[in-house]
C-alpha cells in the first residue's frame, strides 16, 4: 500500500544538522501531524519528502518505491502533492487557470492541436477542466472561479493553494501551515476541508500546523521534532502527556 | 404554451400535464460545475413521480408534512411537488434558520419527513433531535461530511428515496396516477411561515387553487412567453420564491434557473439573462450601489459621462413615473442615455432582456425606483401578504408611482374597513393558520382577507399601504394618517436626518424635523453660508427655506388631510443616548412629545416661533442650558401645490 516509509533521515547544512537520524511512519489513512517548536526542522523534513532536499544521509520511500534521489516532478508522479506555507500561486492568473496549470502533467497534445483546440486538444482540455471543477467545488471556490488569485483574500489564496495540490490528484497531501495567520472561522472552514480531504477523497495527509488545539483534535498521529530530532511519536493524547515534549514546548524548571 | 385549464388541476397534475405535452422542454437549469445542467419537463416529472412513490414507501400519506431546508436547488421542487402528489403537505424552513427555530416549526407542523440539504442542515437537526420525535426520517441531498452518520436509520440519501420509488413503480404501475387522480385544487398542499415579527411564527394553509389563481391573475396582465428565463436564488421558504418558482412556472412554463451558489447568484444572473426577476428591496438597493461604487473608482471622464447621462436617464424617468408624454428634447435624451450608457451597464449586470422586475415585501425608495425607471428597466411594486400568496396588488405597465402598489391583479376584490383597514378577496386568499382557529378568524372574517395593513386609493385608482393599523392615528375630524408613514417620505430627503409627526386627535398633522448635519452643512458651505453649531445651522432662515420645500415636495404627493400644516427644525439631534430614539433608532415617540412639550404646544397654536431653554448633556454629565428661538414654519395645504422638481 502507499504508506510512507522515512528511515534514519539526516539533513546537515554545512556542519548544521537540521534533521538527525529522523525515522516515522506515515499510515495511508488519516491525518498525520508533525509539530514541534520553530527551527525544528518541520519544513525541512516536508521538503526531503516532496523531493525539495535530498537528504544527506538514510532513505524516503512511498509505497515501495524510492522518493529520496529523485526529482521534485518525479514525486508528485508517485502521488505525493504539497501546498506551500508561503503561497506559491501564479497571481496574475485566475484560480481556474492556476488549477489547470497543475494538470499540465496530464497533457500530451502538440502546438498545432492546442492552435486550433481540435481532436486531442479539445478532448483533453475538457476532460481536465471537469476534473479541475469538481476540485472547485470541493473546495468551494465557485465564487472565485475567474477572479484573478492576487485579488482574493489570503484565507481563499490558502484555499486555491490546497485545492491546486488537490489537482494533482495525490495519493499524500502535505501541507504546510493551512491555517497560518487565518481568524477563528477561516480556521474552523480550513479543518472542515482537511477532514472532507480525508474521509471523502480518501487521501492521507501530512500537517504541519502551530495551532495544537487544532492538531490534538484532528490528528489520528502526531511526532514531535525539536532541534531536528524525532522526541516522541504516536496518538495525540500519548504525546500530548510526554515529558520530553512538554519540555520542548514549556521549558523546564530551573532546579 | 399556456394551459388555459389550469385552475381544474392540483399543482402536480399541472406538471404531468406539462411533461406530457412537452417532455423535451428545458423546465429547470442548475449550474454546477461551471456548466449549466439542464432538466427537461419529462425528467423533472419523473424524479417528482419516483421521489413521491419513495416518500409513500416511508410511510407518507394524505395530509401528513414534510419539511424542506436547503438552498435553491431542483431538489426542492422534487420534494414539495412529489409530496403534495400524495396529497400531503410540503413545509418551507429557512435554510438560515436556528436550531430553536426549526424545532418550533417542526414540531407545531407536526413533520414526519424531512429533506435537509446537506451536513449544515442535518447537524442542526442533530442537536434538536430530542425535542422532534415525530420526525421519522431525515433526507439528505449532499453526502458531504455525512460518512459518520451511515447506519443511523433516521438518515437517507435522497437518491436512495428515488430507489425505493422506482421499486414501488415496478410492484403497482398505476400507484402514482391514483393518487395523483385524488388531488382536489381545493387541497391544502403547503405551509409557508409569516415572518413572525410578532409572536411565533404562524404556518399559512395554502392550497392548489391558490398558487394557480395568483398565477393566472398575474400572467393575464403580465404575461411570459413559454420559455422565458426566471432566476431563483432567494429562499424558497420564502413566498415570493414559491409565487414565481412554483406557481408562474407550472402555469406559464418559464424555465427556473439556479445559481451555482448564493455567492454566485449575481454572476450567474448575468450568464442567463433573465426575462423576469422578484426580489426585495434591499436586492435592488445593493445592486444600486454596487453600480455607484464601481463609478466612484473609475477615471474622471467616465464619471463625467455616467452622471451626465444618468440626470438625462432620470429626467426622463420623472416622465415615466408620471405616465406623461415627454417632450421631444427629454426623448432624445432618454434614446441617448440608454443607447450609450444603460445598454452597457444592463448588460453587465445581465438586465438587458428583462421584460420586467418586480420589488415587494418592503418599501422601495424614489430615488432607487428612478434610478431603475432611468436605465430603463420596468420595476413594478408588489404588494400582497404570505396569506394570498404574496401577490395582489401590482403596477401596469405604463402606470408606475414609486409611491404606490399599483392596482388589483384580476380576480381580486378590494374594499376598505372602516378603520382604513386594506380587505382583498380572491381564489388565491389562503384556509387559514395550521392549528389557530381564532387568528384564522380574525384573518378571514367575513370572507375578506384582513391584511392588517391600513391604506387608501389614489384619484389614479392605486392603492398607497401606510402603515399597519394599529400605527396609524387619527386627526380631529376622524381622517386617518400615518406617522411613521409620513416621516419615512420626510427622511427619504437627503437633507431630513430624522422626523416626528404628531396630530392625533388634532386639526391637522404637525412634524419635529431634524436636518442632516452633513448634507444641510455642505449645502450651507458651497452657498458661503457661515454657521457655527447644530443648533445655529438649524435656526438660518436659508435653511428653514430649503426643509420647507422639501417639506412641500412631500405635501404634493399627499392627500390634503395628511399634508404637515407646520413644522420645527429641532435645535438639537434626536439621540439614542438622551433616550430620545431607541438603540435601533426607532424614535420614542412620547418621550419626545414630553420632553419638547412647549415645542408641540407651538405647533397647535399660530406663534411664529417660541423660545425655549434647550439643554445639553455632556458626557461627563455636566448639563448646559441655552436659550433660543425656534422659528415654526407654516405652510399652505389647501391648494395643490405644484413641486419644482417633481
Amino acid at each position: 500500500m502507499s504508506e510512507l516509509l522515512v528511515n534514519n533521515v539526516t539533513l546537515t547544512f554545512g556542519g548544521l544538522n537540521a534533521l538527525t537520524d529522523v525515522s516515522l511512519r506515515i499510515p495511508d489513512a488519516g491525518i498525520t501531524s508533525i509539530i514541534g517548536p520553530n527551527g525544528a526542522g518541520k519544513t525541512s523534513l516536508l521538503n526531503c519528502i516532496s523531493g525539495f532536499y535530498q537528504p544527506t544521509k538514510g532513505e524516503i520511500a512511498f509505497g515501495g518505491k524510492r522518493v529520496s534521489g529523485t526529482s521534485p516532478h518525479q514525486v508528485t508522479k508517485l502521488g505525493i502533492a504539497r501546498a506551500f506555507q508561503n503561497l506559491e500561486l501564479f497571481r496574475g492568473l485566475s484560480v481556474v487557470e492556476n488549477l489547470m496549470l497543475a494538470r499540465h502533467l496530464n497533457f500530451n497534445y502538440n502546438i498545432l492541436e492546442a492552435a486550433f483546440h481540435y481532436g486531442k486538444a479539445q478532448r483533453q482540455e475538457s476532460e481536465n477542466r471537469a476534473f479541475v471543477e469538481e476540485i472547485i467545488d470541493f473546495m468551494e471556490l465557485e465564487e472565485h472561479r475567474k477572479h484573478s488569485v492576487g485579488t482574493l483574500s489570503y484565507g481563499v489564496q490558502k484555499r486555491v493553494e490546497v485545492a491546486r495540490a488537490l489537482t494533482l490528484a495525490p495519493k499524500l497531501l502535505l501541507l504546510d501551515e493551512p491555517m497560518a495567520g487565518m481568524n477563528v472561522s477561516e480556521k474552523e472552514d480550513m479543518v472542515r476541508f482537511v477532514l472532507d480531504i480525508v474521509q471523502e477523497r480518501h487521501i492521507s495527509v501530512v500537517l504541519i500546523e502551530h495551532d495544537l488545539g487544532v492538531v490534538m483534535d484532528i490528528s489520528d498521529t502526531v511526532y514531535v521534532l525539536d532541534f531536528g530530532i524525532l522526541i516522541a511519536g504516536g496518538e495525540p493524547q500519548e504525546v500530548a502527556a510526554h515529558p520530553k515534549v512538554i519540555e520542548a514546548y514549556v521549558g523546564v524548571e530551573a532546579a | 404554451m399556456k394551459l388555459e385549464n389550469a385552475a381544474q388541476f392540483t399543482m402536480p397534475q399541472l406538471l404531468k400535464q406539462r411533461a406530457e405535452l412537452h417532455p423535451n422542454a428545458v423546465a429547470l437549469r442548475l449550474k454546477e460545475f461551471g456548466i449549466w445542467q439542464e432538466t427537461t419537463w419529462g425528467t423533472y416529472f419523473e424524479r417528482v413521480k419516483y421521489f413521491a412513490l419513495g416518500l409513500y414507501a416511508l410511510g407518507l400519506r394524505r395530509e401528513d408534512k414534510l419539511a424542506v431546508i436547503a438552498d435553491n436547488i431542483p431538489e426542492w421542487l422534487y420534494a414539495e411537488l412529489g409530496t403534495q402528489s400524495l396529497g400531503a403537505i410540503s413545509v418551507g424552513v429557512y435554510q438560515s434558520s436556528v436550531p430553536s427555530e426549526m424545532a418550533y416549526l417542526l414540531e407545531y407542523t407536526d413533520c414526519k419527513i424531512i429533506v435537509a440539504e446537506n451536513q449544515e442542515q442535518v447537524d442542526k437537526l442533530l442537536e434538536i433531535r430530542e425535542q422532534i420525535p415525530m420526525v421519522e426520517f431525515v433526507i439528505y441531498h449532499d453526502p458531504r461530511g455525512m460518512r459518520p452518520y451511515q447506519g443511523d436509520p433516521w438518515f437517507l440519501t435522497f437518491e436512495a428515496v428515488l430507489e425505493k420509488g422506482k421499486n414501488l413503480e415496478r410492484e403497482n404501475k398505476t400507484l402514482f396516477d391514483d393518487l395523483l387522480d385524488m388531488g382536489q385544487p381545493d387541497d391544502v398542499c403547503h405551509f409557508s411561515s409569516t415572518s413572525g415579527t410578532t409572536g411565533k411564527p404562524k404556518a399559512v394553509m395554502l392550497m392548489h387553487k391558490n398558487y394557480i389563481a395568483m398565477a393566472v391573475g398575474l400572467s393575464s396582465i403580465d404575461p411570459l412567453e413559454f420559455g422565458d428565463d426566471y432566476i431563483s436564488f432567494l429562499p424558497l421558504a420564502w413566498i415570493g420564491e414559491q409565487m414565481m418558482s412554483v406557481g408562474m412556472a407550472l402555469v406559464t412554463g418559464c424555465v427556473v434557473n439556479f445559481p451555482e451558489e448564493i455567492e454566485t447568484a449575481m454572476s450567474d444572473l448575468r450568464e442567463i439573462g433573465p426575462r423576469v426577476m422578484f426580489s426585495p428591496p434591499r436586492v435592488w438597493e445593493g445592486i444600486q450601489s454596487d453600480i455607484w461604487v464601481k463609478i466612484e473608482e473609475t477615471y474622471p471622464i467616465n464619471r463625467f459621462i455616467y452622471k451626465k447621462l444618468l440626470a438625462w436617464g432620470l429626467e426622463a424617468a420623472d416622465y415615466r413615473l408620471q405616465s406623461k408624454p415627454m417632450p421631444p428634447g427629454v426623448k432624445f435624451k432618454a434614446w441617448f442615455s440608454e443607447n450609450f450608457l444603460f445598454k452597457q451597464i444592463k448588460d453587465q449586470r445581465g438586465f438587458l432582456r428583462l421584460k420586467r422586475a418586480y420589488t415587494g415585501g418592503a418599501a422601495l425608495g424614489p430615488d432607487v425606483f428612478r434610478f431603475y425607471h432611468a436605465m430603463g428597466i420596468n420595476l413594478k411594486q408588489i404588494y400582497g401578504q404570505t396569506e394570498i400568496i404574496g401577490i395582489a396588488y401590482v403596477h401596469r405597465d405604463g402606470d408606475v408611482r414609486f409611491d404606490t402598489v399599483g392596482k388589483p391583479i384580476p380576480g381580486t376584490e378590494l374594499k376598505f374597513a372602516d378603520n382604513g383597514e386594506i380587505l382583498s378577496k380572491s381564489e388565491a386568499v389562503c384556509k387559514g393558520y395550521y392549528k389557530r382557529p381564532e387568528d384564522t378568524a380574525a384573518l378571514l372574517e367575513g370572507g375578506w382577507l384582513h391584511s392588517g395593513d391600513a391604506g387608501y386609493l389614489t384619484d389614479e385608482g392605486h392603492l398607497v399601504v401606510i402603515d399597519r393599523v394599529s400605527d396609524v392615528m387619527h386627526t380631529k375630524a376622524n381622517e386617518m394618517f400615518s406617522p411613521q408613514f409620513l416621516e419615512n417620505k420626510l427622511k427619504f430627503s437627503p437633507y431630513i436626518k430624522e422626523a416626528v409627526c404628531y396630530g392625533d386627535q388634532q386639526d391637522y398633522v404637525a412634524a419635529f424635523v431634524n436636518i442632516d448635519a452633513a448634507t444641510v452643512g455642505n449645502w450651507a458651505e458651497t452657498r458661503g453660508l457661515a454657521y457655527t453649531t447644530y443648533m445655529d445651522l438649524s435656526s438660518k432662515p436659508e435653511v428653514i427655506a430649503l426643509i420647507k420645500l422639501e417639506v412641500e415636495n412631500v405635501n404634493a404627493n399627499l392627500p390634503e388631510h395628511q399634508r404637515i400644516k407646520r413644522f420645527v427644525c429641532l435645535y438639537k439631534m434626536l439621540d439614542a443616548d438622551d433616550e430620545e430614539l431607541t438603540r435601533t433608532g426607532k424614535v420614542r415617540r412620547g418621550l419626545v412629545q414630553e420632553r419638547y412639550a412647549k415645542l408641540v404646544e407651538a405647533l397647535y397654536s399660530n406663534v411664529s416661533s417660541t423660545r425655549v431653554q434647550a439643554e445639553f448633556k455632556y458626557q461627563d454629565g455636566q448639563v448646559a442650558r441655552v436659550e433660543t428661538d425656534v422659528p415654526v414654519v407654516t405652510l399652505e395645504t389647501g391648494i395643490k401645490i405644484l413641486a419644482g422638481v417633481l
